[in-house]
């Protein structure tokens, strides 16, 4: 009986700090996405030919690319916690998949940067690198994040059934994915 | 007082509660010149008045940083200073060097002492802040260099905290941002864009975590809360005041010749920069809340909250008024900028090193954990008096800067500077009041010192609770 009372108060996985700076950090990029939408409005044609240069299928391979990473840090997540081995293999195709994440994203920026497009060269290419290279640079530190994650469980850190700090790693690295899912509709798609 | 060397730091406190008194005579001549013109010249003219208010500030905000830190750090990693002596050489090179400097701006005219520092040598004079002759500059990257030796090893070869961690972050950062004090490109665009890199990123980047760092020790000692509580409030709010405050640089990027994106940049992530001061202000009131222990030293308690509730207000309220691309292009250098600029120093800069002194200096004297109820009394009408003053020079300058843009800027009919300065001369006169009571204040704080009787000592069942 008090078990389960346990399990229904505990709703929040990992650290409570790691959700106030999941929170400022999705302010952020929220403030952003305000900003690129009010902008869009003010200049749909500039947006239209913009996204016209970008590749849909590279954004698409993106966001598989991190839905599969993610996919793969809650199997790692299942094996640690239920203290099996393999966790560790499912955070290095983790990683993999964010890599492939970071290859198909910098073939992208090459693609745009030899057609002649950079930061200055209006509101929208500020907006599209602006946006994807601050998302990507959270990429790159929950890559790290998930590193220390794999060395700490080489350890034996979590054993004894200590998620705490896995579980913060680990919905770090679910945001990043989620903010690509709103970011991928919004600069490509739409 | 757990280790003999953190007595290093009472000079240092000392020094820098002298150089305050100097930098708020300063502020008063200048403010007075700013009605009656011809005020002490050409004994003082008005630049070098403002090079001494300025200069004296960071230099005395510098001893105080370095007086903490030689406090707060023996007595976290559990052991002595790795050189008490290095400390102390230190401590008079940096003071003898800084009053030669300022001696120089007082007795000779500034493009005299470049030529006699040989500033020809290496040019790095006549930037604003940055004055200081080059081998001024010099000296202090030797003292920095010292000081982060001495405090580096008695880091490493003591127990090391998150505080510290953060700290000694903060003080490195600092030592590298002055670098680019040497830095000085001919284009101006450049030179602009790197002297940021000193001023910005000292005071809304490194300096942050420094005051962090002094924040989290004195809440532990003075509340008593768990050591990993308070950790997990510094991790996230440095995180946050490096996120915002790094391209926050940005937002002095909107018209010095840069490209347009820093129009966004800038605007974006400025405005997030009161997060991480809004995060310090909820901190230290929940601690202060959450309290296991009724601490003797209420005025240091009273710094530390103020501290929160003042930086909040200057640097993220205040910053926060004018840093958006739109808002700025009228208000950019305008009265709304000095406004800030003071609020933001006193609340976040001044206000955590007197925090500091309050809680370390009664135990530097030797007393038990605080100092008579009489003396904190005291203390806390100058905390009051100082604080009140400072709202009023801030809401005073608020309003000249208004009127200034309005006058000068947006109306149909724009005038000239100076006709406009003549228009809100009474704000002036107002702000220079504010600025005596200030000094009233200042000199209060400094009698508490001297204030003697029985000294408020810890319940004897709370001193088990002091580590």
């Amino acid at each position: 009986m008090t078990a389960q009372a346990d399990i229904q108060v505990k709703q929040l996985p990992g650290d409570f700090a790691i959700w106030l700076f999941i929170l400022a950090e999705l302010s952020v990029f929220a403030l952003f996405f305000i900003l690129y939408a009010i902008t869009r409005l003010r200049f749909p044609e500039m947006f239209a030919e913009g996204q016209a240069q970008l590749s849909v299928l590279a954004g698409v391979g993106n966001t598989l690319a991190l839905l599969t990473s993610s996919w793969f840090v809650v199997r790692a997540q299942q094996k640690v916690h239920a203290g099996r081995a393999g966790g560790n293999v499912f955070l290095l195709l983790a990683l993999m998949s964010a890599g492939a994440y970071l290859w198909i994203k910098s073939t992208e920026y090459q693609h745009s940067v030899a057609l002649g497009f950079d930061l200055s060269t209006n509101d929208f290419y500020f907006f599209y690198y602006g946006l994807t290279a601050f998302h990507m640079f959270h990429v790159i530190l929950g890559m790290l994040v998930l590193v220390l994650l794999m060395w700490q469980n080489g350890r034996g850190k979590y054993r004894s059934g200590r998620m705490n700090e896995f579980e913060s790693g680990a919905s770090y690295w679910h945001m990043v994915d989620l903010l690509w899912l709103v970011l991928f509709p919004l600069v490509y798609l739409l | 007082m757990k280790y003999q060397s953190q007595k290093v730091a009472k000079p240092y406190f000392i020094a820098a509660i002298g150089l305050f008194v100097g930098q708020i005579l300063f502020g008063l001549i200048m403010g007075l010149q700013y009605v009656v013109g011809d005020f002490l010249f050409p004994e003082i003219p008005f630049n070098v008045a403002r090079m001494v208010h300025t200069n004296l500030l960071i230099v005395w905000l510098l001893f105080g940083f370095m007086g903490s830190t030689y406090y707060m750090v023996p007595e976290e990693s559990k052991t002595e200073l790795y050189s008490p002596k290095l400390a102390m050489l230190l401590f008079w090179v940096f003071l003898v060097a800084g009053a030669l400097t300022i001696v120089g701006y007082l007795a000779v005219p500034y493009a005299r002492l470049a030529e006699l520092t040989g500033n020809d040598l290496l040019p790095t004079m006549g930037r604003e802040f940055l004055e200081q002759p080059t081998i001024t500059k010099i000296g202090i990257v030797i003292v920095a260099l010292g000081f982060l030796f001495n405090v580096g090893m008695t880091l490493l070869r003591g127990r090391k905290t998150v505080i510290t961690m953060v700290l000694f972050m903060g003080l490195v950062g600092l030592a590298v941002f002055f670098l680019f004090s040497f830095y000085n490109p001919h284009n101006p665009v450049l030179d602009k864009m790197f002297w940021w890199w000193v001023v910005h990123l000292w005071v809304e980047g490194v300096w942050e975590l420094i005051l962090g760092a002094i924040l989290a020790f004195t809440l532990i000692k003075v509340t008593g809360v768990d050591r990993e509580v308070i950790e997990k409030w510094l991790y996230v709010i440095i995180a946050m005041a490096l996120i915002t405050g790094l391209l926050g640089t940005g937002h002095h990027y909107f018209f010095i010749g840069t490209p347009e994106y820093w129009l966004w940049i800038g605007s974006v992530f400025s405005a997030m920069e009161p997060i991480p001061f809004f995060m310090m202000t909820l901190f230290a009131f929940n601690m202060v809340n959450k309290r296991r222990r009724q601490h003797p030293n209420r005025a240091a308690v009273l710094w530390a909250l103020g501290t929160g509730v003042m930086a909040f207000l200057g640097a993220g309220v205040w910053g926060f008024l004018h840093t958006l691309a739109p808002v700025n292009y009228y208000t950019h250098g305008s009265q709304i900028t000095a406004a800030h600029g003071h609020m933001a120093f006193y609340g976040a800069y001044v206000m955590i090193v007197l925090t500091m002194i309050s809680y370390a200096m009664p135990m530097l004297n030797g007393r038990e954990a605080a100092n008579s109820n009489k003396s904190q009394v005291t203390e806390m009408w100058g905390f009051w008096l100082m604080t009140v003053s400072m709202v009023f020079i801030t809401l005073f300058l608020t309003g000249a800067g208004i009127l200034q843009v309005y006058l000068q800027r947006f109306s149909d009919a724009p005038l000239p500077f100076m006709i406009v300065q003549d228009k809100i001369e009474l704000f002036y006169w107002l702000r220079e009041f504010a600025g005596v009571v200030f000094l009233l204040g200042l000199i209060v704080y400094i009698v508490s010192f001297f204030v003697k009787g029985e000294e408020a000592r810890l319940k004897p069942a709370e001193q088990t609770l002091v580590e």
